[in-house]
């Protein structure tokens, strides 16, 4: 029997993030970049309607009728969930920085903490928008 | 080999990327100024749904409303622009474009961020 080939290194390798079962912990961490990266983009958003309202109402109307249009819309419930879940998560990334819930059993808790957080905060803030109106 | 300082001393502080803790530091500066600035603002959406015109105007033209928006501009861009640099590194491998990248990002938040801060004062100062 033929030995098996020697990999390129000797050292041990680290499977491939795909061997891994997706975790609570694994999740929220990349949802942390992917929200912030769509906050980013976000952020210009904002800047567009500040310039639109300075520019005058016919500008500013033009913005309001994509806005508050259905993909209008479904940008702004997007982004409502991207901010409350990089501001929970944020503020847990905080805490770990000043060493605080660094256990695994902390680490799942705060983790479902800032999901139900989230849910609730991004539901409050869009039933209280409806209600204003 | 003029430097007399211990290689401990010339580490201590600075990393790979050369500026130690302070793009670290001021992330979380950031981060901790806009807790309080991003519920300002969810909360001002909130209130400000299906509102005219000239109630979002005469909203802005608040100086307490110029200085949380101008501040929610400048931090944000600021904190999302140290956040992309980061992704950038991590992912992009190529050197040129790697650099390429973060200027351009940084380009646009500061050009980004200007014009939204230009456009609160001209309609808080009346434009």
């Amino acid at each position: 029997m033929p030995a098996p080939s020697r990999p390129a290194s000797s050292r041990p390798l680290s499977p491939h993030l795909q061997i891994y079962r997706p975790q609570l912990t694994t999740v929220l961490s990349i949802l942390h970049r992917a929200t912030g990266i769509v906050l980013s983009v976000g952020m210009l958003y904002l800047v567009l309607w500040l310039i639109c309202v300075a520019a005058g109402p016919r500008p500013y109307h033009a913005f309001l009728a994509f806005h508050t249009g259905v993909i209008g819309r479904l940008f702004l419930l997007g982004w409502t969930f991207c901010l409350f879940y990089h501001l929970c998560n944020g503020i847990r990334h905080l805490c770990w920085d000043s060493g605080w819930g660094f256990e695994l059993k902390s680490t799942y808790m705060s983790g479902w903490i800032v999901v139900g957080a989230t849910v609730v905060l991004t539901l409050v803030s869009w039933i209280a928008g409806y209600a204003v109106r | 080999m003029s430097d007399l300082r211990t290689p401990l001393a010339r580490a201590r502080g600075l990393g790979s990327a050369k500026d130690g803790t302070h793009h670290w530091w001021v992330q979380r500066l950031t981060a901790v100024a806009l807790v309080p600035l991003a519920i300002w603002f969810a909360a001002s959406l909130v209130m400000l749904s299906g509102a005219t015109y000239d109630q979002v105007g005469d909203w802005m033209e608040r100086p307490l409303v110029m200085t949380f928006l101008i501040l929610f501009v400048a931090v944000g861009m600021h904190h999302a622009q140290l956040g992309l640099q980061v992704v950038i590194e991590d992912y992009v491998h190529s050197e040129g474009l790697r650099i390429a990248s973060v200027m351009l990002v940084k380009f646009i938040a500061v050009l980004a961020g200007l014009g939204g801060i230009i456009a609160v004062l001209k309609v808080g100062l009346g434009g």
